[in-house]
């Protein structure tokens, strides 16, 4: 293991035990019932909102080194170990991988690695269905959310655990509606510098699932990006790196929609969201920085690990075994 | 790259993402400032926020008296509500692009992609209506 992978072992570590031991030294009771909470804390106001750009900072950082969206680290880890209410944090969630997404949008676009004609009638179906699973996520009580997220961030961590990546997956034939759509294309493999020409296939099974996997974006303020690529790569066929690129693209176009929802019903704190959008997009960018010294993929277990314990976390404080 | 023709709407997408971001973060950012140095006085106090955020959003918004929806346009001499300015304009970015390709998808008689584009403005309008309103749990 390299040096600054044990250091961010190390400091992962350390960051999980302050946040759990914070936790409990200064958060305040979520299960308050409908009265304002009197401010038993000994933290100052700034605390939690300084503490929150911390470590979204180091979840820019790891987010890019590990190859994830920054919704899926944010939802649940700032959600378990914060005194946020679940409300709170999807809200911001939703907005912090919004920045993500715009922020990458244009070069991406620019670049020829995500493709608009892909995204856009799969952008339709996934906001759509953001749209009713922000909703049905806002109605239900924060021990269902809380015990659902920590399910399907466990199933998050099994999928990146055992999902296969195809780089150059083998469309033998476009289907009728992708051809009927012209979705295909052409980018250059800055590796090889060959064109890729690409086709998809399986493209009404895959909006199928875009059902699915919009409701869900919507429901837990996670950014779906986990889900999107497995989709637009293995099942619809179209290469790793135009899934990718394509699906980070497609994240703001879903994540507006949920993100309007949480927006006009009141669930998103200033104090909140700007520190994390900011605190992510400085991580992210030195995550780019140093990227090239490090091994993505032990990086990527160590997100594994955390994912893990935070789905876990989530899980038993929704079942009310760890509150 | 995709082909000539495809590429105009994405790049033309592109410019406009590009441009809409960077305004939308930097509004952001001065709104924050001026709410954390409270040249505008916010409407919750901040020495407050800790009683509030820990609530659910149906209890924090009685607890305020703070209406949902587009309420907070009428308090953007508020400086916590301020900030919506910049929330909402990078949450409308995607709107404006969208609408920016349309032109160019009829013009090209790519009467799929315009009808799809214009669907997906309208579901994006709908979300940012503040017509949709969640339960209270």
């Amino acid at each position: 293991m390299t040096d600054t992978v044990k250091r961010i072992s190390v400091l992962m570590v350390f960051l999980l035990m302050f946040l759990s031991l914070s936790a409990t030294a200064f958060g305040t009771d979520q299960a308050a019932e409908a009265v304002l909470v009197p401010e038993s804390s000994s933290m100052p106001w700034w605390g939690w909102p300084l503490i929150l750009f911390v470590v979204t900072f180091i979840l820019g950082i790891l987010a890019v080194l590990g190859g994830v969206g920054g919704g899926v680290l944010f939802v649940p880890i700032i959600g378990g170990f914060f005194p946020f209410h679940i409300d709170f944090v999807r809200g911001a969630g939703l907005l912090v991988a919004l920045a993500g997404a715009l922020a990458a949008g244009p070069g991406l676009l620019k670049s020829g690695l995500a493709c608009l004609r892909l995204a856009i009638p799969v952008a339709l179906i996934a906001s759509a269905c953001a749209i009713v699973g922000a909703m049905i996520g806002l109605a239900l009580p924060s021990h269902i959310v809380n015990t659902a997220l920590g399910a399907t961030i466990l199933g998050i961590v099994a999928i990146m655990l055992i999902a296969k990546k195809s780089e150059y997956p083998d469309v033998k034939k476009a289907d009728p509606l992708s051809n009927a759509l012209n979705i295909y294309g052409v980018y250059c493999e800055a590796s090889s510098g060959k064109d890729i020409n690409w086709q998809i296939h399986r493209t009404p099974q895959g909006l199928a699932t875009f059902i699915i996997i919009g409701v869900m974006a919507g429901m837990f303020g996670l950014g779906a990006g986990w889900a999107n690529v497995p989709v637009l790569n293995l099942m619809m066929g179209a290469p790793l790196k135009v899934s990718v690129a394509t699906s980070k693209f497609l994240l703001s176009v879903t994540d507006t929609s949920a993100a309007w929802i949480y927006v006009n019903n009141g669930a998103v704190l200033p104090m909140m969201v700007v520190p994390s959008i900011i605190g992510i997009m400085l991580g992210s960018i030195i995550g780019v920085k140093i990227l090239a010294k490090t091994k993505p993929a032990a990086v990527r277990y160590i997100v594994i690990v955390m994912l893990l314990f935070a789905g876990l976390r989530a899980f038993l404080k929704g079942i009310g075994v760890w509150t | 790259m995709a082909g000539k023709t495809e590429i105009s709407e994405q790049i033309a997408y592109a410019k406009i993402l590009d441009k809409g971001m960077k305004i939308g973060i930097v509004i952001l950012f001065i709104t924050f400032i001026i709410y954390l140095t409270g040249i505008l006085t916010p409407y919750i106090p901040v020495k407050e926020l800790p009683q509030y955020w820990s609530l659910s959003v149906h209890e924090y918004l009685e607890a305020t008296g703070i209406q949902a929806g587009w309420s907070w346009l009428h308090r953007l001499n508020r400086g916590d509500f301020l900030n919506f300015v910049g929330i909402a304009f990078l949450s409308g970015v995607t709107i404006v692009c969208y609408l920016r390709i349309l032109p160019i998808l009829f013009r090209k008689k790519d009467t799929a992609f315009a009808v799809i584009a214009i669907l997906e403005v309208l579901v994006l309008v709908l979300a940012a209506s503040g017509l949709l309103k969640a339960g209270g749990h």
